[in-house]
């Protein structure tokens, strides 16, 4: 299979599944929908495991990348490719969206529409993260928005109508200034035929590119980050950016709760790893205290926000808030000296980078376990108030072990995923800032709080509170594979987190480098620039 | 010499001035042949749509021959008429647009059933008399030949709106349009009474030239701001056609009172030309040469008009019931959007330091003709769809949407794709079109720092712009119809008609060759209407 066809395939596979059953399948059969969604989603998860295989890691960079034109008068090309920093988020959508699909047998109205915009979502989720193309980039991020909406404003809980508007105003606030931003770079890389290619852009600012000549001058740099920055840290969330996100996840159907929480938040990861920071370096270096500082206040500010919740959902909404608060704390701590413009110990730089991107895998399995966790409570009961359940446990055995692993996850327990991410963020943190590293350590005990508060309340304690008692019936076996496989990956990557950190080793180390002679190439156009002119 | 000045005449006329305005021509002999079919009973045998129809189609096929003609030999530009009148790929361009625009309105009339076949001849006639003045206004080159076409398109425009005999609305509606109408005209024509005087010609080409002396002595002579006042005025005429802010007040009324398919004609194709016509007399009025402070101020103040009048439409579209009122804020919006571009093009084209590329001028120009051809199909597509359901409920408010997903999937999808790509949201043509104008705003930014507040503007306004066209995706797709509301059934060939327009939409946003060729067409149109003619 050429590459061209084996990245097309990723992202277009799910939207042919869509196309077809739009086309051929009678809305009724309930039953033939479910088994195709699953079945589309699985060969979309098959061939990014098969693409994760063929990826030479010890080679690093780039691979299978294509480019055939799209809109030339713009410059504007079908650029793809991946590389150790996408290729874990590629894996990682394909298999949170199969067992999103399993999870998807609990929809009970109107299937078709439902498993039509579920696919559609998934082709926009993998052209993200496959595209190299800013524009293409752009265009798969904003097409994500629409089937969001829906599945959120048509399947969701009492408020859904509210949340959906919410998400969608706050994320297209994020992808205008996305555009902005581009149109900056674009025009002032001299709107040649690589003025939208992401890579090409990344050595103009380090001025190692072969045929961009010109890039954004310092200031427009810091601008341009900052846009970026914001429009990102919208999608990740970052307090106080957030907000839409407590909505959504609470107010979403439990398969749309594991794909917002596994995959959707880490768009911004990855969108502030791929375009803000190589594109802008000098801007990344100036507002790298400004990214850990938020960083930790969001770390703060989630954890304590989970305290206070007594919904089962919200909880774990805000621990995403949380725990995402590490993604931006790891991404920013590039240090440089006052006195000599180096970067003062880049392998910390690089230990937190690559402790950011494996955070983000592992929030995606741990968070979209809790989700799925809590909505096989709710799918029972009808409720989700934490101070009516308890006693677990001793009625739904299965279920509680398995969700107990995944809470702990969550948690950062070592030899469990959730620690590793946290372990190399903080670590990474002590030489950037003491006293911030503290604060962000501190979020460390709220998170044990909140988890083991919440795990105390719904599974251990003599009995159960609240209403329908008899409904706690044992999970069936549908829910018990997608808990079994969430928590043997969870377990997994905390035993060996070498899977991910050797793939993603080669790109990352590139990254910081590159990074770093960005920043020297930019500070040294500072004296003779000319500030712009009103 | 009487026989020479004659002879010159002649061929003047037949040789240069009869082909370039076979297309009007064609659709005034329409008119006649209707009229005469209408007198002679024989509209019983050929209903008149069907002359009409063949009317449109011809000039519209004299219109892709000019086109041809005038690609081929390279921008050509000939003024005719005695210079009244310009041929270049500007004005082809919007005849092939108008044209194209009037086959498919009077196919929307067929469908919908607005006229019957009594008034079918009057409507027509209007309809056709109203899209000469558009077609003239687009290929103006005399001051004169500016009033007398604006003229031409509002008088029928007028009658067209108070068409639905013995509705009040309608009347009150056509009332009001024709007040502010004679009201602004008065003054456009006071305006033009002052430049004409004060720069001494009323070709629209040699203003520029004349401007640029009279310049010379700065804003503190008398002459200077008597011609200021002039262009002012001028612009107000405009501003009113355009429905500019503070000159809006009669666009919400007028679309009400009107059927939802003549609401549909103004929205688009008097826009159209009156954009057409803008670009003449600003371009005219250019230095591109020196640059000019005082066009420069104008253009300026047009982008302040254009962001306060993209704002006030999408805040106040909000608060509104009724879709076609909606729809008329949302017009009032888009004109502020089309305006962003032309404040652009004046902006630069007046720069006087040479930091502005020829080319991005052309640019700016091709922006507004891509936005127009997008926003023909998805503006008309939405109005279409307001006029099927209209036909079936007899409701025009956001409430006769309800449920229209369970009653027709695919007419919902239309309408749905016609909003989003009205929200600019890509992959759909919409979102091009507002990138090639932020684009063309961002360049200008370069040459004065408001164009960023501008620019500001325009990101914000489409977020705004969100609130109101997802009330009507809500309506559509996630409210109930309730019990006792009329039932909707749509002829199939209503629904394909919704369905081809807004499969354009997507089309205008993604199929290479297409986007490419429109583009590549609008810029070389956007060079053309630069080159002063012969």
């Amino acid at each position: 299979m050429s590459d061209v066809l084996l990245l097309s395939l990723i992202i277009f596979l799910p939207s042919i599944g869509a196309l077809l059953i739009a086309m051929l399948v009678d809305g009724k059969s309930v039953q033939t929908l479910r088994w195709l969604n699953l079945g589309f989603s699985t060969a979309t998860f098959a061939l990014t495991v098969w693409l994760g295989l063929q990826y030479d890691s010890e080679a690093g960079g780039i691979q299978f990348a294509s480019k055939s034109e799209w809109i030339p008068a713009w410059n504007i090309f079908y650029r793809l490719g991946v590389d150790g920093i996408s290729l874990p988020l590629v894996v990682l959508t394909g298999l949170i969206s199969v067992l999103a699909a399993i999870a998807s047998w609990s929809i009970t109205k109107q299937h078709k529409g439902y498993f039509i915009l579920f696919l559609a979502l998934q082709s926009g989720m993998q052209g993200v993260f496959l595209s190299l193309d800013f524009f293409l980039f752009f265009v798969f991020w904003e097409v994500m928005l629409l089937p969001m909406y829906f599945l959120i404003g048509i399947w969701g809980g009492p408020k859904r109508e509210y949340a959906a508007i919410k998400f969608f105003i706050y994320t297209l606030f994020g992808g205008v200034l996305m555009l902005i931003a581009m149109l900056m770079l674009y025009f002032h890389s001299g709107a040649t035929t690589d003025s939208f290619n992401l890579i090409e852009l990344g050595k103009a600012a380090a001025g190692t590119s072969s045929t961009l000549s010109s890039t954004l001058s310092p200031t427009l740099q810091v601008w341009a980050f900052a846009i970026l920055l914001i429009g990102f840290a919208i999608k990740l969330p970052v307090v106080p950016l957030h907000t839409w996100l407590p909505d959504a996840h609470v107010e979403a159907p439990t398969p749309i709760s594991m794909i917002l929480a596994g995959v959707l938040l880490k768009l911004g990861g990855y969108g502030i790893l791929r375009v803000a920071m190589p594109l802008c370096p000098y801007g990344a270096a100036e507002c790298a205290y400004v990214m850990v500082a938020v960083g930790v206040v969001s770390i703060l500010y989630g954890a304590f926000a989970a305290l206070a919740q007594t919904d089962f959902k919200r909880l774990v909404a805000y621990s995403s808030v949380s725990h995402m608060g590490y993604v931006l704390i790891g991404l920013g701590v590039w240090k440089i000296g006052e006195a000599t413009g180096q970067t003062v110990r880049p392998d910390l730089w690089l230990m937190g980078i690559n402790g950011a991107i494996f955070q983000m895998v592992a929030h995606g399995i741990s968070s979209a376990g809790m989700f799925f966790m809590v909505g096989v409570l709710y799918d029972r009961v009808h409720h989700r108030d934490l101070n009516q359940f308890g006693g677990l446990m001793g009625r739904m055995p299965t279920y509680s072990g398995l969700a107990v692993v995944l809470f702990f996850a969550g948690l950062g327990l070592p030899g469990l995923c959730g620690f590793v991410g946290e372990a190399f963020v903080l670590l990474s943190t002590w030489n950037f800032d003491g006293p911030l590293a503290v604060a962000a350590a501190f979020g460390v005990i709220l998170t044990a709080g909140y988890i083991l508060w919440a795990i105390q309340r719904v599974y251990l304690g003599p009995e159960y509170l609240g209403p329908d008692k008899d409904l706690l019936s044992p999970v069936n076996g549908r829910e018990k594979f997608v808990a079994v496989i969430l928590v043997v990956v969870a377990i997994g990557l905390g035993i060996y987190p070498r899977i991910v950190f050797d793939v993603m080793q080669g790109s990352t180390t590139d990254l910081v480098q590159l990074m770093q002679a960005g920043y020297q190439h930019t500070s040294s156009l500072l004296p003779t620039i000319n500030l712009p002119q009103n | 010499m009487l026989a020479d000045l004659l002879n010159n005449l002649i061929n003047d006329t037949v040789g240069k001035g009869f082909p370039f305005f076979a297309a009007e021509i064609t659709l005034s002999v329409t008119i006649v042949a209707m009229l005469f079919a209408k007198m002679l009973k024989a509209d019983r045998i050929a209903p008149t749509f069907l002359i009409a129809l063949a009317g449109a189609g011809i000039a519209c096929w004299f219109s892709f021959a000019q086109f041809s003609d005038v690609f081929n030999e390279g921008s050509r530009v000939t003024v005719f008429f005695g210079g009244m009148l310009r041929q270049d790929l500007l004005s082809v361009y919007f005849r092939i647009f108008l044209t194209l625009f009037l086959i498919l309105t009077i196919a929307l009339t067929i469908l919908t059933g607005v006229p019957d076949n009594e008034d079918g001849q009057d409507f027509y006639t209007l309809l056709f008399s109203a899209t000469i003045g558009m077609m003239m206004m687009a290929s103006a080159n005399n001051l004169l030949m500016v009033f007398l076409s604006v003229e031409m398109a509002s008088v029928p425009s007028y009658v067209m709106v108070g068409f639905l005999k013995g509705r009040k609305e309608s009347s009150e509606a056509a009332l009001k349009f024709v007040v502010y109408g004679a009201g602004a005209a008065g003054v456009m024509l006071y305006g033009m009474s002052l430049l004409a005087g004060l720069l001494g010609t009323t070709d629209l080409t040699t203003l520029g030239t004349a401007l640029a002396s009279a310049d010379s002595g700065g804003f503190a002579s008398a002459e200077i701001r008597t011609i200021a006042f002039g262009i002012l005025l001028v612009f107000i005429g405009l501003a009113f056609k355009l429905s500019l802010v503070p000159f809006h007040f009669w666009c919400p009324d007028a679309f009400e009172g009107a059927s939802a398919e003549v609401a549909g004609f103004l929205s688009v194709a008097s826009k159209a030309g009156a954009f057409a016509l803008l670009l003449r007399f600003v371009i005219g009025l250019s230095d591109s040469v020196n640059g000019s402070e005082l066009m420069t101020a104008f253009g300026l103040g047009l982008g302040i008009v254009a962001a306060v009048t993209a704002t006030v439409g999408n805040l106040t579209a909000y608060t509104q019931t009724n879709l076609k009122r909606l729809l008329a804020y949302s017009t009032i919006a888009h004109a502020g959007y089309l305006l962003m571009a032309v404040s652009a093009v004046v902006v630069m084209l007046n720069a006087s330091n040479t930091t502005v590329a020829w080319k991005d001028i052309h640019y700016g120009i091709g922006a507004i003709l891509y936005y127009l051809a997008v926003y023909l199909f998805m503006n008309l597509a939405a109005f279409a769809i307001v006029a099927f359901v209209r036909n079936q409920t007899f409701d025009e408010s956001i409430d006769s949407m309800k449920g229209l997903y369970r009653a027709h999937p695919m007419l919902a999808i239309a309408m749905s794709l016609c909003l989003v790509s009205l929200i600019g949201i890509p992959p759909l043509g919409g979102f091009l079109a507002k990138l090639t104008v932020f684009g063309a705003v961002y360049q200008a930014c370069s040459v004065h720092w408001l164009m960023y507040v501008v620019l500001g503007a325009g990101g914000l306004n489409t977020v705004f712009s969100l609130f109101y066209y997802v009330r009507i995706l809500k309506a559509m797709f996630m409210q109930e119809r309730s019990e006792n509301a009329p039932k909707i059934h749509i002829q199939a060939l209503d629904v394909s008609y919704a369905v081809i327009l807004s499969a354009m939409v997507i089309v205008l946003g993604v199929w290479p060759s297409i986007v490419q060729n429109i583009m590549a067409i609008a810029n070389e149109a956007g060079a053309s209407s630069l080159l002063i003619g012969q």
